[in-house]
């Protein structure tokens, strides 16, 4: 086992301390540039709405992962997204303006939920953000003269500085970009006084606010931030799916994101990223089983939701911290064999918590 | 110099009295107990101090300001740092980002700059680090620095709380049974850093704590309650000799 010698603070601060880390990201980062070299076009718009999804997912990642507040209803933040980049591009408004300022809308929303929400706990909270869901799609549908209504409302192509991106090689640049960006700025929140708090918050309430962490307003910007990078991957998805419809955001959407988190591994950036490809290649892990299982079973209606929910049973049973939780004690095994002991990650004693202020 | 002022608080809930017209006065630089028996109402007093509950009367005042008038995030501002009965700490993070949250109040912040980092948000970091590191050396807890919460012993959570609210630059910390569910080693380390914590950092104390050897070798004054009433004030020994202190913990002799 290798350990790191921390010689200075900022080993502890800086992002990538550890070389195997750094080489890990470096690969990724290598590999998703040389990657448009061997896929086909098809593949390429796969891939950008992957980067879709996993922007989402640091989104949600944000507020349920860091700050601990659950959200069932983060399509709807996408769709408000999608629906006010597209108003702004309609508009005559450029692209790199019109990103911002449909992430923007979205962030408005995510304050008036989040002053509501700000309050409640759980339950509460898990119902509140679903109905907030439900309202976005209807009122979607309603407003018929700015999104279409039902109908629904096509997309227009990407111009970056008057060149025509509408090429799937463009785009992935360009959303890689825009994914990369945020990863680098929610990791840099996480190892600033805000994204420590916000930690607080999701671990202990009681303490938080002992420390003079403003819990209203801790919750309020993390509902804001999350609200903000959800939009901005709903502005990009938009362009993938070329066409919008209240319906392309509703409950199921919501649930994927939610699943997409819990799959990858709630507290970490990776476990959005890993949830992302997770829910990406979904379809395709599916479509394998169609070919292997008999055709009484696997075409049974209600198998895709019944995969799905095996799934997340799986994880939460034997698995809560994720797929990155399971890569990280695959790491340490290596690491340390043949020294390791499966005691290191089981749950230790829970220390009593009878007295909470709630 | 601050002094802690509580004056008549009484406090309800339903039709249970927890606190009945509760005064004291903390003055700088003690260590003051308050002891009772279960239920008496002594966390009570901690909970009103940091506005997780509003009293029905009284007025707690700390360094002429009024801490009823204040935000419970603002309470921390004034001085006051507390820990609790039931360790609050944030378990999925290490030791160090613990005593970091406890730096909160004392840092500033903006969340524009962090999400890009610039240069001034890393000098901060650093100052914080600094002081966290100063703690970490005056309670003998280096090692334990980038241990996760979650996988530290009972007495190692109780020392990081107490760590954590000292990074707060307190002038008075309540602490809440410091000493529960320590070992007799454990114990006497925390009278010793009870003791640093006074007369190195200048730190007036006011805690709750069962364990009388504890009291009566750490505390300068001590506030017996029973029942959310305040029996008598004076020294561990004339407390502990109280008629009726031994009344309240014993019974009645027949």
């Amino acid at each position: 086992m290798r350990t790191l010698f921390k010689t200075s603070y900022a080993a502890d601060i800086d992002h990538l301390v550890h070389p195997g880390e750094r080489f890990r990201v470096l690969a990724l980062l290598v590999g998703a540039l040389a990657l448009p070299l061997v896929l086909s076009n098809f593949q390429l718009t796969e891939m950008n709405l992957l980067f879709c999804y996993a922007l989402a997912g640091i989104g949600l990642m944000v507020l349920t992962g860091f700050t601990g507040q659950v959200s069932f209803g983060h399509a709807a933040f996408l769709a408000i997204g999608a629906y006010g980049h597209v108003f702004f591009l309609e508009r005559g408004v450029p692209f790199l303006l019109a990103l911002p300022l449909g992430g923007a809308a979205a962030a408005v929303a995510g304050w008036v939920i989040g002053r509501a929400a700000s309050k409640m706990h759980g339950f509460y909270l898990a119902i509140a953000t679903l109905a907030f869901a439900i309202l976005v799609e209807t009122v979607l549908g309603a407003a018929r003269p700015v999104t279409g209504g039902h109908i629904g409302k096509s997309v227009p192509e990407i111009f970056v500085l008057g060149i025509d991106f509408s090429a799937p090689v463009y785009q992935y640049y360009l959303y890689l970009a825009v994914l990369v960006f945020f990863i680098w700025g929610v990791a840099n929140l996480m190892r600033s006084a805000n994204g420590r708090a916000m930690i607080a918050v999701r671990d202990s309430e009681t303490s938080a606010q002992a420390l003079g962490v403003n819990l209203g307003r801790v919750k309020l910007w993390a509902f804001m931030l999350s609200a903000f990078i959800t939009g901005i991957a709903g502005g990009l998805m938009g362009h993938q799916l070329m066409f919008l419809t209240p319906e392309t955001f509703n409950m199921n959407e919501s649930l994927k994101l939610l699943l997409m988190i819990v799959v990858g591994g709630l507290g970490s950036i990776s476990g959005a990223l890993i949830g992302a490809v997770f829910v990406s290649f979904l379809p395709n892990i599916i479509l394998m089983l169609h070919a292997v299982l008999p055709k009484s079973v696997s075409f049974q209606s209600g198998f895709e939701p019944l995969f799905f929910g095996l799934i997340i049973a799986g994880f939460v049973i034997f698995e809560p911290d994720g797929l990155y939780g399971r890569w990280r004690k695959l790491r340490l095994f290596l690491e340390t064999y043949p020294y390791y002991k499966r005691a290191t990650f089981t749950r230790q004693k829970r220390y009593l918590k009878t007295e909470r202020f709630k | 110099m601050s002094t802690l002022l509580v004056e008549n608080l009484t406090l309800a809930f339903g039709n249970n009295v927890a606190l009945n017209d509760v005064s004291f006065t903390v003055v700088p630089g003690q260590i003051y107990a308050i002891i009772g028996p279960n239920g008496a109402g002594k966390s009570t007093i901690f909970n009103v101090i940091s506005r997780v509950y509003a009293p029905s009367k009284g007025r707690v005042a700390y360094d002429g300001k009024d801490i009823l008038a204040l935000q419970p995030h603002e309470v921390v501002q004034t001085g006051i740092a507390r820990t609790f009965q039931n360790i609050e700490l944030f378990e999925k993070a290490t030791v160090l980002d613990n005593l970091l949250v406890g730096r909160h109040a004392r840092m500033q912040r903006n969340m524009a700059s962090e999400f890009f980092f610039l240069p001034r948000v890393r000098k901060r970091e650093l100052e914080a680090r600094h002081r966290v590191e100063l703690v970490l050396d005056l309670l003998n807890m280096q090692h334990l620095r980038s241990e996760r919460v979650a996988d530290l012993a009972y007495g190692a959570r109780k020392h990081v709380e107490l760590a954590r609210a000292l990074c707060a630059d307190p002038t008075l910390l309540l602490l809440d049974e410091p000493a529960s569910g320590l070992n007799p080693e454990e114990t006497s380390d925390m009278v010793f850093w009870l003791r640093d914590i006074k007369e190195e950092l200048g730190i007036t104390i006011v805690m709750i704590e069962h364990d009388m050897h504890l009291v009566s070798r750490a505390s300068d004054r001590v506030m017996a309650l029973a029942n959310g009433e305040v029996i008598t004030t004076g020294t561990a020994a004339e407390v502990q000799a109280h008629p009726r202190v031994q009344q309240a913990y014993l019974g009645t002799v027949e």
